[in-house]
């Protein structure tokens, strides 16, 4: 009699923790989806935000007139993309030149009294920033995930039902050669030195 | 404990082990109080070698501080607010907005909803946050802060205060709060019960059908004396205790801020200018003090690193804060860790 509960014992206790094993998994992997999702929405705003971005630094930077022109036909190219690599491939180019604008800001001091200026810059940073950490958020969820699918003892409910290892976002070579350029005036030693002056 | 080859994560998961730790010695400690003190001057038996009765005064003391606790849990942040006089951010305003953005950036980075940000009139620079789950949650900002920090500190200081409110740090001090006014109402009863029943003594129990069991002679005598000697040490023990686990917890936070920011620098910076201003905060009181990212009360300077001061200190030391995220910054060869090729650019000064 007490050989028969001790076994009802194990079977309750394996089946609850395949049950809490499975959900977990299913969480995870939603996590992943919704943080994919995120990047995507945060590449969605850039997109609404660029005509006027441009319209607004045209005044103040003629002299850099094809780098806007690169943005805004890289964020046509990257609206009508047809497949997930050329939009992007177009993202990166956005990227490009929006850090190429935020670094030039920096060389011409005459422009940092300006109140618009300041605020252009904000949001620049702030767009590049969300859509850097939305990046990262999916890279940490994924590991999350995956971890989880390779730990023992749930990779045994993984496999039996079908959940996969998500992949890592990777950045492009292109994104390697945004120049990285310490802002930060409050000390500390900057990282690269600044560009050249025109 | 600083460690050759620790990355964050690690400090997180280490943090995350030793306050587990000390909830559970804080669990036992109410627990033998209580059973203690139900078993000498309660219904707690043992009877024929098992244990009986209803650990009516453990429960009791239980609730009381359940009570305290859920009044702060549900009024608590619209309280709080109101007690520093924090005002809500205004967007378009250049300053305000920075801070806005950073919120919405270190909410992105740790995976949480956007909590509401407010400011502070106050000139020394400090930040905290409050609210019971990522939901309900608020950040407050000081003007201190806002005008001596630039944007990447800011992110620092930020990424601490997400933190809290991720791993639910609020929720966990409430917690504690729970056990330590349990534990001092426990202690109380002991008073009372001494006083009322004239003495420790073995003898002095309504019930004489249970004489032969718990409380007769010596067994009684040396359960009275224990429980006495609980009584005095156990509240102070609780404080320590309570100490201790927010120590970690704001350990916890400065990892948690470097996993979000992947940039150990900001936090770092943002302490040491903090550690360069002397002035303490005016809003803050004892109450309140310990959510604060720094100890924000006078002669609480959290640059005292000797023993007996650490040991009450709602906040380590800063000194050791700054080493732990210096290591780290070491760890990545001196550069800040980029996300993905984000920029951090100054706050415009205003």
């Amino acid at each position: 009699m007490s050989g028969l509960l001790v076994v009802l014992i194990i079977v309750i206790v394996a089946v609850g923790w395949a049950v809490l094993g499975y959900n977990s998994l299913v969480r995870l992997r939603n996590q992943v989806q919704n943080a994919w999702r995120q990047i995507d929405v945060q590449l969605r705003r850039r997109h609404d935000l660029i005509p006027n971005l441009v319209e607004a630094v045209k005044g103040y930077m003629q002299f850099e007139r094809d780098t806007l022109t690169q943005v805004v036909e890289a964020r046509a190219k990257a609206i009508s993309a047809p497949d997930q690599a050329s939009r992007m491939a177009a993202e990166n180019q956005i990227t490009g030149g929006l850090g190429r604008l935020l670094a030039v800001m920096e060389n011409y001091p005459q422009l940092k009294s300006d109140q618009n200026v300041l605020k252009l810059q904000e949001e620049l940073t702030t767009t590049e920033n969300q859509i850097a950490f939305s990046r990262q958020a999916y890279n940490d969820s994924v590991m999350q995930l995956n971890t989880r699918i390779e730990s023992f003892p749930t990779n045994l409910i993984a496999n039996n039902f079908g959940f996969k290892q998500a992949e890592y976002f990777q950045g492009a070579p292109e994104d390697q050669a945004v120049p990285k350029v310490d802002l930060s005036m409050g000390g500390g030693a900057p990282q690269t030195p600044p560009p050249p002056r025109v | 404990m600083a460690a050759a080859h620790t990355d964050f994560w690690e400090l997180e998961r280490r943090n995350r082990r030793e306050t587990a730790l000390l909830v559970l010695v804080f669990i036992a400690l109410f627990t033998t109080l209580g059973f203690g003190l139900d078993f000498r001057f309660g219904d707690l038996a043992i009877v024929g070698g098992s244990l009986t009765g209803f650990p009516m005064l453990t429960l009791i003391a239980l609730g009381f501080g359940i009570f305290q606790s859920l009044l702060s849990y549900y009024g608590g942040t619209a309280l709080v607010l109101a007690s520093v006089q924090a005002r809500e951010l205004e967007p378009d305003t250049p300053q305000h907005q920075m801070v806005l953005d950073v919120v919405h950036e270190m909410a992105l980075a740790a995976r949480m909803p956007v909590p509401k940000a407010y400011l502070m009139n106050d000139p020394s620079p400090n930040a905290f946050a409050t609210g019971r789950d990522p939901n309900h949650s608020v950040v407050c900002v000081t003007q201190g802060l806002i005008d001596t920090m630039d944007r990447e500190e800011v992110q620092g200081v930020l990424g601490h205060e997400m933190a809290h409110v991720r791993d639910y740090d609020i929720r966990t001090m409430m917690m504690i709060a729970v056990l330590v006014a349990g534990i001092a109402m426990l202690a109380d009863f002991v008073y009372r019960s001494m006083w009322y029943t004239g003495g420790v003594g073995g003898g002095e129990r309504r019930s004489s059908s249970r004489d032969n069991d718990n409380n007769s002679g010596n067994a009684g005598a040396l359960i009275g004396v224990l429980v006495i000697v609980l009584a005095v040490l156990a509240p102070f023990f609780a404080q320590l205790l309570a100490m201790a686990v927010s120590r970690e917890r704001e350990y916890l936070a400065d990892a948690a801020s470097v996993e979000f920011t992947r940039n150990p620098r900001a936090l770092l910076r943002a302490l040491e200018r903090i550690a360069q201003t002397e002035s303490p905060l005016r809003n803050a009181s004892r109450g309140t003090a310990h959510m604060f990212i720094v100890n924000p009360l006078q002669g609480a300077r959290d640059d005292n690193e000797g023993f007996l001061a650490n040991l009450f200190s709602t906040h380590p030391p800063l000194g050791r804060r700054i080493e732990r995220l210096r290591a780290l910054l070491n760890e990545t060869g001196g550069e800040a860790l980029p996300p993905d090729g984000a920029a951090a650019a100054p706050a415009p000064r205003g």
